[in-house]
């Protein structure tokens, strides 16, 4: 069923992925959905990953080792982002990133 | 070579003496630094003796002629193949002379100094200054290399400075020492650029090479720096009249004496070590070492002799006139090594050509030892009396015999009576003045007069005159204060029976000097009256002295304002050079400068106001540059590479 779909459709998907994490990225102000959109930014690059490994390289498995990885890295992430949400949020009663600007200028 | 074993110790030693007292003197030597500061003092001593044996009786000699000997010599900083500063050490006349000298005096003075300086707050500190003077003056005497001995040269005058400014509580001593500093300095800036044109014409930095060279009439360097000129004088005469300048003010010839009577506000065994026996004769030793280049040329020869008679003269005039007894010395000192320098300076016109150099050398070498007697004599006499001045002294001849014997002794070496030092050493500046210029032996006579004439008002105003009622006094000095001066006062009488020129000439080369005693009738005339005068006036206290200098009047104030050098160089310095140079530097400094900085410093302020907004603290506009900075540099990469 794979054969079906071309490569070209799989990236096309993992682009959309991407640049909807980019928007949500520079649009929101709520910490949380920032770091939703930084996780969607993560998979589809692993996305990419798998999809190389299969259609170029089928005989291989790097690929889907660094998806492995890029996983479980994102999961470390996600605790510690949520670590500093939380810290930020008892410091500044808010989770708003226009909330937090001692540090300009 | 025999020599190299021990004879790097007696430069070495005192270096040790300097780093182990100046490190831990303060804490763990402070009554013992002296004893310590002494024995090394006394082994430098009997080596140098030792050597000076070894190389005047057992090998320096060969065919009748003193070689050069080399003993140690390492290329320290080699700029280019042929200009290199070599640290060496070197054996010759003079420079064996001058280490018996420095090293003996040394001694001499830190013994002396055991008793005069007991009990000070910082007594280990003067110990470890003076090692370091007499490390840095032994390593000048010793100098293979013209920078070498400028080093060394610096050296000393640090240490000189480091001595005068002993008492650093008193303003009076911290302005003699920074008087004594810049004055040398000043001097030292001619003597660099006299340096450099050396090290340029003659592309060498060697004593012996650059002689050797310069002396060549058809060496390319001799006709290179002859031909070279500059203002229509020689650059020959240049180099060598800079490098005299460097001399003199070391030296205290006029007119950069100003710092030498000030320099007396130091203790008084360091103006007995440095500023009578050792580090002011630095300029005629200069001098001696370069004489075989002075020799090519007239007009620096010329004025080696006339600024040496002048200072000699005009040194004399000021001493008798002086009221404290350690400026009438350091007006002699002065006076004397005038003697000195122009007595080298004649000795290139004269037809024994050597013979002014030698008597010059010899009269440096008398003069270290009844010099150094004198202001040790007057130190003791300071130690007594706890005062400086001659109005507070008189009839002390019966509370301090010793001193009284020996400053006698000293006074009559200094004012030339045989068979006395002085005697024979300044017989044989005069001779060679006879012989080539008669002008100079006038003067240099009257000089010899006026000499004896002030050291017996010293004396006299000392030891005799009023009687002074002193109770309570504290004796006349321990053994160590008596044993320098009765040493100093035996080697005052003995040292002028040495038949100099058998051992120190200008070319190497012996010869026999005779003794004229018909000649020596006239000076001995001359100061047998200075001492007849000085006695009328001083020997009882009377109204003579007060009533004929009342008569010389405007003269006399004159004289004793010092002819008013120092009030000119203050109004030289304060008014014209403060006013002329210092005000347009201060204001282009303010203006210039300084507008230039703080105004570069306001426009990056001005402009940083304006983009920092760029740092909003919002991290989703970092994020957006990032990526338009990414996206560009793809366009970059992708379509215009």
């Amino acid at each position: 069923m794979l054969n079906e779909i071309s490569i070209t459709h799989i990236l096309f998907v993992s682009t959309a992925l991407f640049f909807i994490g980019v928007y949500g990225l520079l649009t929101r102000r709520n910490l949380i959905t920032i770091l939703m959109s930084v996780e969607l930014m993560l998979n589809s690059v692993n996305i990419n990953f798998v999809a190389f490994n299969k259609y170029l390289f089928p005989e291989k498995m790097d690929g889907i080792f660094f998806s492995i990885f890029i996983i479980a890295i994102a999961a470390a992430e996600a605790a510690v982002a949520i670590a500093i949400i939380i810290n930020l949020y008892r410091s500044h009663q808010s989770i708003d990133v226009e909330d937090a600007s001692e540090m300009k200028y | 070579m025999p020599f190299s074993s021990y004879i790097l110790l007696i430069p070495l030693l005192p270096l040790l003496g300097f780093i182990v007292l100046g490190l831990f003197g303060k804490k763990h030597f402070n009554t013992s630094a002296g004893n310590i500061a002494t024995l090394f003092l006394l082994i430098s001593t009997a080596l140098s003796l030792y050597a000076a044996y070894q190389y005047f009786f057992v090998i320096g000699l060969t065919d009748g002629r003193y070689d050069t000997i080399k003993v140690f010599d390492y290329s320290w900083l080699v700029f280019t193949e042929n200009i290199a500063i070599n640290i060496g050490f070197v054996l010759d006349p003079i420079s064996v002379m001058m280490l018996v000298v420095v090293t003996f005096v040394s001694f001499i003075v830190h013994l002396f100094s055991l008793g005069y300086m007991k009990g000070e707050e910082r007594f280990a500190t003067y110990y470890a200054f003076l090692q370091l003077f007499t490390f840095s003056m032994l390593g000048l005497v010793i100098s293979t290399n013209i920078f070498q001995i400028y080093m060394f040269w610096e050296l000393v005058g640090v240490s000189s400075y480091l001595l005068i400014g002993y008492y650093f509580q008193k303003p009076s001593a911290v302005a003699a020492s920074k008087k004594a500093f810049i004055v040398t300095r000043f001097a030292d800036l001619g003597f660099l650029i006299g340096i450099l044109i050396f090290a340029f014409q003659g592309n060498t930095l060697e004593f012996d090479v650059l002689i050797a060279r310069l002396t060549n009439i058809q060496s390319p360097e001799y006709l290179s720096i002859t031909s070279a000129g500059f203002m229509g004088v020689s650059l020959l005469t240049w180099a060598l009249t800079l490098v005299f300048i460097g001399g003199a003010g070391k030296s205290a010839m006029f007119p950069l004496h100003v710092w030498l009577p000030d320099a007396m506000e130091g203790p008084t065994p360091v103006s007995a070590l440095i500023h009578a026996a050792t580090m002011v004769v630095a300029g005629v030793y200069l001098v001696a070492r370069l004489f075989p280049l002075f020799q090519l040329d007239v007009i620096a020869l010329n004025i080696v002799t006339y600024v040496g008679l002048l200072s000699a003269l005009f040194a004399a005039i000021i001493a008798c006139t002086q009221t404290d007894i350690k400026r009438v010395l350091a007006y002699s000192t002065m006076s004397q090594i005038g003697y000195m320098m122009f007595a080298l300076g004649i000795s290139g016109e004269s037809e024994e050509m050597s013979l002014g150099y030698t008597a010059s050398m010899f009269h440096l070498f008398t003069h270290a030892f009844f010099k150094s007697l004198l202001f040790l004599g007057a130190g003791a006499v300071i130690h007594f009396i706890h005062s400086n001045e001659m109005k507070d002294m008189g009839g002390l001849k019966k509370y301090m015999p010793i001193t009284h014997f020996t400053f006698l002794i000293a006074c009559l070496a200094i004012s030339g009576i045989p068979p006395f030092a002085g005697f024979f050493s300044k017989e044989e500046i005069l001779l060679a003045a006879y012989q080539s210029n008669k002008l100079v032996y006038t003067v240099a006579l009257i000089t010899s007069g006026i000499t004896a004439f002030y050291m017996f008002r010293l004396y006299f105003s000392i030891f005799w005159n009023k009687e002074t009622q002193i109770e309570n006094h504290h004796g006349e000095g321990a053994w160590n204060m008596k044993l320098p001066l009765i040493i100093l006062g035996v080697c005052s009488v003995l040292v002028g029976f040495i038949p100099f020129s058998n051992f120190v000439t200008a070319n190497g080369e012996i010869f026999d000097t005779s003794f004229h005693i018909l000649f020596s009738i006239t000076p001995i005339l001359f100061a047998v009256a200075g001492i007849i005068i000085a006695t009328w006036y001083f020997r009882f206290e009377n109204e003579c002295p007060e009533k004929h200098s009342k008569k010389f009047g405007a003269f006399f104030k004159v004289a004793k304002k010092k002819f008013y050098i120092d009030e000119l160089y203050l109004f030289i310095t304060k008014k014209i050079l403060f006013n002329l140079i210092g005000r347009p530097s201060a204001w282009v400094d303010k203006n210039v400068i300084d507008a230039g900085v703080i105004g570069s410093a306001r426009v990056t302020g001005l402009l940083s106001e304006k983009i920092k907004g760029v740092q909003s603290g919002k991290v989703q506009d970092y994020t957006i540059y990032f990526f338009v900075g990414i996206i560009s540099l793809a366009i970059v990469f992708l379509y215009i590479w």
